[in-house]
């Protein structure tokens, strides 16, 4: 039993006030559950900004999503099927073994290898068709067909030193293999609680600010928020709506927000001839599917009062959207605005397509994916309910949710996409290109939305080497695809972090969180 | 004894095979864990390589028998998040839940006995009332919401404590504990005594019950009237007695404790077995999922195994050969 003697309880007390960090070290309260060291086992947001510390990418992606050089200095294409990469000179290892064009094939090697991995990185570099070492600083990939994508794929995935091209995950893990080039040093991996970085005083890009990182998983929201309260941590990510105007009055903590990449939309299925969840008020199957009339789709889209869900049920903490990614990111349309809120122009679109009166629709939803995404559906049900679509709620935990919606079970839902790729391509091809298992398109169209128009300007993008053409055909896609609802944008999450007051953080649109981004303000 | 036994052996082996075949079959019901496991940005090769890659593509009955061909060697399988084997990920827990465990029970023994002598002692005094009034808030107050108090009023506006994780950590023989650093202490002092408090209440209402009990009996009078002094009464004699249903019901709520810390364990960010669980529940990790129930049940079965060879012990009118389960 402990006994709390008053002096021991006076000192504790001003430790806390104080602040308890001691000198450079640094501890963040991570959201997510982070599974492996290895860089190229688990392809999962929490295991890539862990591991982002560790090791360094040929091509890295700033706070916003632009491609800056990492361990290529720079890169072009050399013809419509070759990419130039130029290596990084002077750069060691953890062990202080040189890097050079030898890891990169070693790298590229392991990438596909990984043995039981439940979500590859070899999505990154399955386009590759040769590799050829020029010179130790200087590597050419070539492609079957032109790919543009190129750059941004090689700051999918992480460089390791060849002398662990065939090493398993767990040596990873236990701290053997986890030697990179980045500006932490792995010191401890414990799994479930905690991750212990310390600083690589080797690191090419100069001094770091922390001498020591300890990275804990609280994946308990309110106790993550209690953490920060308490001092023991001092920054957290995945902030909380309920408490985030608590913790921006807070005089102890500093609340850092920026618009994600993550759009939340409603897929409708507008494929099938009879649909599992939409009937007539009465109960009864309609003849058709009124998700196949781009009238029914476009009512709907005008029905819903966007600026209210983001100020009373996201709490301010989203931004109403019109396309598939907020504006400034590479490829969205300066054409494409937010639906405006007209539910009288829904109704006459509705009584057009041969609905005056509505119909019956389940909006399916997870209940523990998306910040609020239950309450979003809810508000979404009561607004289409008002303009005759009578829509009933049914939430459904993710792990449930997941599968049902990808054996096509369902008529509506809601969803949420990030794009990893930091531009429009990507949402563009997982979730509106007409789906094909050939290809590698729609593999997330769960609406099965199929249209000739997006599909043929997204193919041409997808060849277009030419940054500002297939920016072009990119804007052409989305357009298409959105004038068309193929999927209905609601809004885009806002990411938050809050840290100690004394701290700041640069906060990122992929939602990561870097100590790298973390820095002292004061004292 | 060798008749129960091996009798007793035999059901067991029954029961784990069961259990295992309903989780089985119930995880499979709830969903497929590749759609949680896999990056969204993944196309449908990259979707079926994984499906191969954790054995997912083969039917429901061949999975099964894959399972029970290898856990027959000890082997029951590989975690689909960490790709470790999930015995190993569940032993690796094991530390941190078992001395949050012994912390929490030896907390309610420690403040649930004496609360409870004192309360069947004096059972109408205010302090007594109190003592009921407060086991009764033990009872129905719902765990996550006092953890929750606990971390405000401690961590945040006392600062006494730490509010979540577990601190340093020793290794002794490749184990990790916190118990032994001062640190590690101070992080499990709120996840135990939350883990506690529930116990805690059990205990004070059993000793209670049994102290009343006792003070009426003649051995009681007896000593009185042999003039022992009321400490020696109650110490060494009473004592004695209300100690039998205590203990025995303190040996079941461990084994309940050890496997089902869950809720404190998730608001205090405690890395154990709880944790694990839950975040493979989510995640629809069937081998760990399956693994650690077969691990809780076999612990169940271990325990009821030595409650009745020791009640055979204790008292001799029970016959081990005549108990059926």
């Amino acid at each position: 039993m402990m006994m709390l003697r008053p002096g021991w309880l006076l000192a504790a007390t001003l430790t806390v006030a104080a602040g308890t960090a001691s000198g450079a070290d640094l501890t963040i309260g991570l959201g997510g559950a982070v599974s492996a060291m290895d860089p190229h086992y688990h392809n999962v947001a929490t295991n890539n900004m862990v591991t982002r510390h560790i090791f360094g990418r040929l091509v890295d992606q700033d706070a916003r999503q632009k491609l800056i050089p990492d361990l290529a200095e720079s890169w072009k294409a050399v013809d419509d099927t070759t990419w130039e990469f130029k290596l990084r000179k002077g750069v060691k290892f953890h062990d202080g073994s040189d890097f050079d064009a030898k890891d990169v094939v070693a790298t590229l090697s392991r990438v596909p290898w990984v043995p039981n991995s439940p979500s590859s990185f070899a999505i990154f570099t399955g386009q590759i068709t040769e590799t050829k070492v020029i010179d130790p600083y200087t590597i050419q990939m070539k492609t079957a067909q032109p790919f543009p994508l190129m750059p941004v794929f090689m700051s999918g995935f992480a460089i390791i030193s060849d002398a662990f091209e065939r090493a398993p995950t767990e040596d990873f893990n236990s701290g053997k293999a986890a030697i990179g080039t980045g500006p932490y040093k792995l010191k401890q991996f414990v799994r479930g609680d905690r991750i212990e970085l310390e600083k690589f005083d080797g690191y090419w890009g100069g001094k770091q600010d922390w001498d020591k990182v300890s990275v804990r998983q609280i994946t308990n929201s309110a106790a993550r928020v209690a953490a920060l309260l308490s001092g023991d941590v001092q920054i957290i990510d995945q902030v909380p709506t309920a408490d985030f105007a608590r913790l921006k009055k807070d005089p102890n903590t500093v609340v850092s927000s920026v618009v994600s990449n993550r759009l939340i939309y409603l897929a409708m299925d507008s494929n099938r001839d009879q649909t599992p969840f939409v009937t007539g008020k009465d109960g009864q199957p309609l003849a058709k599917n009124p998700l196949k009339d781009v009238r029914v789709r476009k009512a709907m889209s005008m029905a819903i009062n966007r600026p209210a869900i983001v100020d009373r049920v996201m709490e301010g903490q989203a931004i109403a959207a019109g396309q598939l990614l907020p504006e400034g990111f590479f490829g969205t349309s300066p054409n494409l605005k937010v639906e405006k809120f007209n539910a009288d122009g829904a109704k006459k679109l509705l009584a057009e397509a041969g609905y005056p009166s509505g119909f019956a629709i389940t909006l399916h939803t997870p209940n523990d994916r998306y910040l609020n995404d239950e309450k979003v559906a809810q508000a979404v049900a009561q607004m289409l309910t008002r303009v005759g679509i009578q829509t009933k709620v049914e939430a459904l935990p993710f792990a449930t949710y997941a599968p049902r919606s990808s054996k096509l079970e369902f008529s509506f839902m809601l969803f949420g996409w990030g794009s990893g790729t930091g531009e429009v391509s990507s949402p563009l091809r997982s979730l509106l290109a007409t789906y094909d298992s050939k290809k590698g398109n729609g593999p997330s169209n769960r609406g099965r939305y199929s249209n000739p128009k997006v599909d043929e300007a997204l193919e041409a993008a997808l060849r277009t080497v030419d940054d500002a053409a297939r920016q072009k055909l990119l804007q052409q896609a989305s357009e298409a695809a959105i004038n068309d609802v193929g999927l209905i944008p609601l809004h885009y999450n806002i990411n938050n972090w809050a840290t100690r007051k004394g701290y700041s953080y640069e906060p990122r649109s992929d939602e990561s969180t870097l100590a790298m981004g973390v820095k002292r303000t004061s004292r | 004894m060798t008749v129960f036994l091996i009798r007793r052996l035999m059901q067991s082996v029954v029961v784990l095979f069961v259990m295992s075949l309903i989780v089985f079959v119930g995880v499979y019901a709830i969903g497929n864990p590749i759609d949680i496991l896999i990056s969204p940005e993944a196309d449908q090769m990259e979707r079926e390589r994984a499906i191969r890659a954790l054995g997912l593509d083969l039917p429901l009955w061949e999975q099964y028998a894959v399972f029970l061909q290898r856990a027959v060697l000890g082997d029951l399988g590989r975690s689909f998040a960490f790709s470790t084997p999930a015995l190993q990920l569940i032993v690796e827990r094991m530390p941190a839940t078992l001395e949050l465990a012994i912390a929490a029970m030896g907390i309610s023994i420690a403040i649930g006995i004496p609360l409870g002598m004192w309360a069947g002692f004096r059972p109408e005094s205010v302090a007594g009332r109190a003592i009921m009034a407060g086991s009764i808030l033990g009872f129905s107050l719902p765990t996550f919401w006092v953890g929750l108090m606990l971390i405000m009023v401690f961590a945040v506006h006392l600062g006494w404590l730490p509010s979540t994780g577990r601190g340093e950590t020793v290794e002794v023989f490749g184990i990790r504990l916190s118990i032994l650093t001062r640190d590690g202490i101070a992080h499990m002092i709120l996840p135990a005594f939350n883990l506690a408090l529930f116990k805690m209440a059990l205990v004070i209402r059993l000793t209670r019950a049994g102290m009343r009990e006792n003070l009426l009996m003649d051995y009681v009078k007896f000593a009185r009237a042999k003039g022992l002094s009321t400490g020696r009464v109650i110490f060494v004699h009473v004592m004695k007695n209300i100690m039998i249903p205590v203990v025995t019901i303190l040996g079941l709520e461990l084994g309940s404790v050890i496997a089902f810390a869950v809720v404190t364990e998730t608001i205090f960010a405690w890395p154990g077995m709880g944790k694990l669980i839950i975040d493979s529940i989510n995640q629809l990790d069937r081998p760990v999922i399956v693994a650690y129930l077969l691990v809780t049940v076999s612990m169940f079965i271990i325990i009821n195994l030595v409650v009745d060879i020791l009640y055979s012990v204790l008292d001799p009118r029970v016959r081990l050969k005549e108990m059926k389960s």
